[in-house]
C-alpha cells in the first residue's frame, strides 16, 4: 500500500482538483438546479412560439461565424507564418488587435456606418448613385461583424499551431515537389487542426453567449430568448432552464471537438521549432497578401477605432476628469486580478488532471469550463446566489454578518466560471507537448512533483500560459454583465461606464470609455508579442 | 533552486495582489464599523449621469451622503432578492413601472405612508399599496416627418394601422419595455382582441424591420425610409437638441379618448433598508418641487409632480392629456402584452 502510494504521490491532487472544479462549476450548477422548479407557462409559451425561428437563427449564426473565423483566422495565420510580404512583420501582431474591441462596439459602429440611415449610404444617395449596399441588418451582416470581431481567437491559435509544428514536415512536402497550396492542405492544416479546432470552439461559445451585438442587430438568438424570459416576462427560472440547453449543446460540441483532437494527434520530434524560413512572395501575390491583411485590419480595427476617436474627441473636455483614472485603474486591476486567478486555477487544473492517474476527471473538468458559452448575467446570478448563501449560512451558524456579500468574491467566481476555458485550452494544448516520460525521468532522479511542475512543465507550457493570460485579460476588460451585477460599490470600470451611456441610447458618449478600453487592450497584446514564445 | 524561489515569489506576489484586491473592495466595512455619518444606499437602473446630479444636490443641501450602484432592472432586482436581509440597499430606483410592480410582487419594498408623497405624486403614478412612487414621467408618443405628413393625417396610436400608412411606419423592437407597457395599457382599455388587431395592422404597415432603439427610428424617418414612428419624447428632445432644424415633430395622440401613454421612472424603499427613515426623507425630497425639476430636466422628461413645470424645451412641445390608468397595469399585463406581440410577429 505504501509502495503504491509512493508510486502515485500525486493522488493528493484529487481534493484540490475537486475543489477547483466545484468552485468553477458552482454557477453552472445553480443554472442546472432551475429544473428543480416546475416548468411555468412562460417556458411553454417561448418553447411554442419563438423557438423554431430562434434555433434556426442561432444555427446559421454559429455556422456562419465558425466558417468565417475559420477562413479568416487560418488564412491570416498561414500567410503571416509561412510567407514573407510587405508589412508581414506588422500584420503578424496587428491582426490580433481586433481582440481588444468589444463585439457590441464593432456591431454598433458597423451599423451606424453602413446601415441605410448611415452616412455612407446617405452619401451614395446624395451622389445620385444607384449603388445600394446589401443590408447590414441581416443574417449576413451579423455573421460578418461577429466574424471580424472574433477571428483573432482562431488566428492566435492557428498561428501558434503552425509555428510550433516545426518546419520539417512542410520542408519534406515541398522537397517532394508539392506546391504551397498542397503543402498547406495536406500537411500544415491537418497538423494545426487540433489548435484550430480549439480556437473555433472558443468562437462558437462566445457567439452563443453574445447578447450585446445580436441585440444591436435585433437578431433573435437563443440568448435573446433567455433574456426575454427574464427581463420581459419576469421568469428567471425559465431563463435558467433555457441556459441549461446551452450548457448541454456546448458540452456536446466540446466532447466532439475533443474526440477529433484525440483521433488526430500529431507530435513532432522537434523540441525547439527551427527558425522558420519563409517563402518570399513576389509580384502580384505579395501585394495581394498585404492587401488582404490590410483590408481585414481596416474593417475589423482601423475604421472602428477612427469612429471611436471621432466620438471621443468631441467628448474629451466634457467627460475626461479625475474619475476617469479610477475607471481605468479599476479595469486594469480587475483584469489583472482575474487573469492571475483564472490562469493559476487553469494551470492547477491541467496539472492536477494530468497527475491524478487513478482517477479520470476529464468529464468534470470539461463541464467546469463550459461557462464561456453562457450569458454573463446568468453566471453572475449563480455566483451571487452562492456567495449570499454562504453568508446566510455564516450568519445562521456562526453569527457573523455579511462577511463576503459585497466583496469581489462573487465577481471573481463569475469570472472564473466564465473565462476558465480561455486559459485552460491553451495550457492544456501546450501540456500535450510535454511527454509523460520527462516527468517520470525527473521523478526517478528524485525531483518532487512541485519541482517537476516548476522546472520542467512550467517552462514548456509558458507559451500556453501567455496566450491564455492574454485572452483572459482582454476578455475580462471587455466583460460587462458580470461586472455590472456583482461589482461592489465604487467599482465602476470602463465597461460599466460604456453601459451607463449605451443603456440610455447615448452611444456618442460611450466612445471615450470604449476607446480607452481598446487602448488598454493593446498592452497585453504588445507584451505578448515581445515574448520569444510568440515570435517563434 | 533559484527557479523554485522565483516561482514561489511569483506565487506570493499573486496571492498578495489577490488579498489586497479583496480587501480593497471592502472599505465599506471599516466605515460602517465607525458609523459616524449615515449613508443612504441606492440601487438604481436610472443611470449615473441622470441621478448623480440630483444626489449631489441632496448631499449639498442636507449633508447626507448617498452611495449608489447602477445596472439593468432585472439583475438589480435579482441582486436585491438574493441578498435578502443582508442587502445594504435602502432605495430601489427603476426606469419602468412594470419592474416596480414586479419588485413589489416579490415583496422587495416596504410600504411608505407619507402624506408628502401622496400629495406630490398623482395617484395613477404610484402604487395603491404605497410601496413605490413615480418620480418622472416618460411619454411615449408619435413622431413624424413634417415635410411628408399632414397633421390632419394623425389621430391615435391605433390609426397608424390604417391603410394610408402602408410602408410608412417605423417601430422599435417589442423587446423594449416601453413598447410592452404601451401594449399593456391598450389591452387594459381596448381588450386583448382589439389590441391584437391593431398591432397586426401596424405590422402590415411597417416600412422596414423594427429598430433596436428610438433614436434609430427617428433617423430612419429623417432618411426617408418611413414617415411616422412611436418614440419616447426625451429621445426626440436629445436629437432635436443636437440639430434644431430637423424636419421632425412630436404629435400627441388619443387626445379625444384615453390620452398619451406614459411610463415612469420611480422608486420604493427596500424592505430590509438599514436607513429607512433617511430613505423615506430622500424619496419625499425627490418628489418635492425643487428636486423634481432637477430629476426630470436632466433627461428632458416630465416631472411626476404636477405642480412642477417641465423644462422650457419640453414645454415647447405643447401640453397634452396623459393616460391616467394606473401605471402598474404595465407590470400586471406585461407578460400578456409580450405574448400578444409574439403572436402577431412583432419582433
Amino acid at each position: 500500500m505504501k509502495k503504491l502510494f509512493k508510486k502515485t504521490p500525486l493522488n493528493k491532487q484529487i481534493p484540490l482538483l475537486l475543489l477547483i472544479v466545484c468552485t468553477i462549476s458552482a454557477p453552472l450548477l445553480v443554472v442546472l438546479s432551475s429544473w428543480f422548479t416546475p416548468v411555468d407557462d412562460i417556458f411553454i409559451h417561448l418553447f411554442k412560439t419563438g423557438l423554431p425561428e430562434v434555433l434556426i437563427n442561432t444555427f446559421w449564426l454559429l455556422l456562419g461565424v465558425a466558417i468565417g473565423t475559420l477562413l479568416l483566422g487560418v488564412s491570416l495565420a498561414w500567410l503571416t507564418t509561412t510567407f514573407e510580404f510587405p508589412g508581414r512583420s506588422v500584420f503578424d501582431w496587428a491582426m490580433i488587435l481586433p481582440l481588444a474591441i468589444p463585439t457590441y462596439v464593432l456591431a454598433f459602429v458597423s451599423i451606424s456606418l453602413f446601415d441605410r440611415i448611415g452616412p455612407i449610404q446617405g452619401l451614395l444617395r446624395a451622389q445620385g448613385s444607384d449603388l445600394v449596399l446589401p443590408p447590414i441588418r441581416s443574417t449576413g451582416g451579423v455573421i460578418l461583424v461577429m466574424t471580424l470581431a472574433l477571428y483573432p481567437y482562431v488566428y492566435l491559435f492557428a498561428r501558434n499551431g503552425f509555428q510550433t509544428q516545426g518546419t520539417r514536415a512542410t520542408e519534406v512536402a515541398r522537397s517532394l515537389g508539392q506546391s504551397s497550396w498542397h503543402t498547406f492542405f495536406q500537411v500544415t492544416l491537418p497538423m494545426g487542426g487540433p489548435m484550430i479546432a480549439a480556437g473555433v470552439m472558443l468562437v462558437l461559445m462566445e457567439t452563443l453567449a453574445d447578447f450585446g451585438a445580436v441585440s444591436i442587430f435585433n437578431y433573435d438568438t437563443f440568448t435573446t430568448t433567455i433574456y426575454k424570459a427574464w427581463f420581459s416576462m419576469f421568469s428567471l427560472s425559465t431563463a435558467a432552464k433555457f441556459s441549461s440547453f446551452l450548457v448541454l449543446l456546448v458540452f456536446i460540441l466540446v466532447m466532439a471537438e475533443q474526440a477529433v483532437r484525440q483521433r488526430r494527434r500529431y507530435t513532432t520530434a522537434e523540441r525547439q521549432p527551427a527558425p522558420t524560413v519563409r517563402t518570399i512572395l513576389t509580384g502580384k501575390r505579395c501585394y495581394a497578401a498585404s492587401a488582404y491583411c490590410g483590408l481585414i485590419l481596416l474593417f475589423a480595427f482601423i475604421i472602428p477605432v477612427i469612429q471611436l476617436l471621432r466620438g471621443a474627441s468631441a467628448d474629451w473636455g466634457q467627460h475626461f476628469d479625475a474619475r476617469y483614472l479610477g475607471f481605468l485603474s479599476r479595469s486594469l486591476l480587475l483584469s489583472a486580478l482575474a487573469t492571475l486567478l483564472v490562469t493559476a486555477s487553469a494551470l492547477l487544473l491541467v496539472y492536477a488532471e494530468r497527475s491524478a492517474h487513478s482517477f479520470k476527471p476529464n468529464l468534470l473538468v470539461r463541464f467546469a469550463t463550459l461557462g464561456y458559452a453562457l450569458p454573463g448575467t446568468i453566471l453572475a446570478v449563480g455566483g451571487m446566489i452562492l456567495v449570499t448563501f454562504i453568508d446566510h449560512q455564516l450568519k445562521n451558524r456562526l453569527g457573523l454578518t455579511t462577511v463576503i456579500t459585497g466583496t469581489l468574491l462573487a465577481m471573481m467566481l463569475g469570472y472564473l466560471s466564465r473565462f476558465m476555458i480561455l486559459a485552460y485550452n491553451p495550457i492544456d494544448s501546450a501540456m500535450h507537448r510535454v511527454t509523460p516520460h520527462m516527468g517520470e525521468a525527473a521523478r526517478s532522479l528524485g525531483a518532487t512533483p512541485f519541482m517537476i511542475l516548476s522546472k520542467i512543465q512550467m517552462p514548456l507550457v509558458r507559451g500556453g500560459i501567455f496566450a491564455g493570460s492574454l485572452l483572459v485579460f482582454v476578455d475580462v476588460m471587455k466583460e460587462m454583465p458580470i461586472t455590472l451585477m456583482t461589482r461592489p460599490f465604487g467599482w465602476d470600470t470602463l465597461a460599466v461606464r460604456i453601459f451607463q451611456f449605451t443603456s440610455e441610447g447615448e452611444w456618442n458618449h460611450a466612445a471615450l470609455p470604449a476607446l480607452t478600453l481598446v487602448i488598454l487592450g493593446f498592452i497585453p497584446v504588445i507584451l505578448l508579442t515581445r515574448q520569444p514564445v510568440f515570435k517563434g | 533552486m533559484r527557479l523554485r524561489t522565483i516561482f514561489i515569489s511569483k506565487k506570493m506576489v499573486a496571492l498578495g495582489i489577490l488579498v489586497v484586491g479583496l480587501f480593497l473592495s471592502r472599505p465599506v466595512v471599516a466605515k460602517d464599523a465607525v458609523a459616524e455619518a449615515v449613508e443612504i444606499v441606492v440601487y438604481s437602473s436610472r443611470m449615473e449621469q441622470l441621478i448623480k446630479p440630483v444626489f449631489d444636490a441632496y448631499t449639498k443641501e442636507t449633508g447626507v451622503k448617498i452611495k449608489f450602484i447602477t445596472d439593468k432592472e432585472g439583475p438589480l432586482l435579482q441582486r436585491l432578492l438574493s441578498e435578502g436581509e443582508q442587502s445594504p440597499a435602502d432605495l430601489f430606483i427603476t426606469v419602468d413601472a412594470g419592474m416596480l410592480w414586479k419588485a413589489a410582487e416579490e415583496k422587495v419594498f416596504k410600504p411608505v405612508s407619507s402624506p408628502v408623497l401622496q400629495a406630490n405624486i398623482p395617484a395613477h403614478l404610484r402604487d395603491s399599496g404605497h410601496r413605490w412612487f413615480g418620480l418622472s414621467v416618460r411619454a411615449r408618443t408619435i413622431v413624424f416627418n413634417t415635410k411628408k405628413v399632414d397633421l390632419k393625417e394623425l389621430s391615435t396610436y391605433e390609426a397608424l394601422g390604417d391603410p394610408q400608412w402602408k410602408k410608412r411606419v417605423c417601430l422599435r423592437t417589442s423587446k423594449k419595455v416601453y413598447n410592452q407597457s404601451l401594449i399593456a395599457t391598450m389591452i387594459a382599455t381596448m381588450g386583448a382582441e382589439k389590441t391584437e388587431k391593431v398591432v397586426r395592422s401596424w405590422m402590415a404597415n411597417l416600412a422596414t424591420d423594427v429598430f433596436p432603439d428610438d433614436t434609430e427610428v427617428m433617423k430612419a424617418i429623417l432618411a426617408g425610409i418611413c414617415d411616422v414612428g412611436i418614440v419616447n419624447s426625451y429621445y426626440y428632445g436629445r436629437l432635436a437638441g443636437e440639430n434644431p432644424n430637423l424636419p421632425l415633430a412630436l404629435f400627441w395622440p388619443n387626445q379625444g379618448d384615453r390620452g398619451v401613454h406614459v411610463n415612469i421612472s420611480g422608486a420604493g424603499v427596500v424592505r430590509h433598508a438599514k436607513h429607512e427613515k433617511e430613505a423615506v426623507r430622500l424619496l419625499e425630497w425627490l418628489s418635492s418641487e425643487k428636486a423634481q425639476s432637477l430629476f426630470a430636466d436632466v433627461n428632458l422628461e416630465y416631472p411626476a409632480n404636477p405642480k412642477v413645470a417641465p423644462h422650457p424645451t419640453v414645454a415647447a412641445w405643447g401640453t397634452f392629456k396623459q393616460d391616467t390608468i394606473n401605471v402598474d397595469i404595465a407590470g400586471k399585463l406585461q407578460i400578456e402584452a409580450v405574448k400578444l406581440m409574439d403572436r402577431v410577429g412583432y419582433k
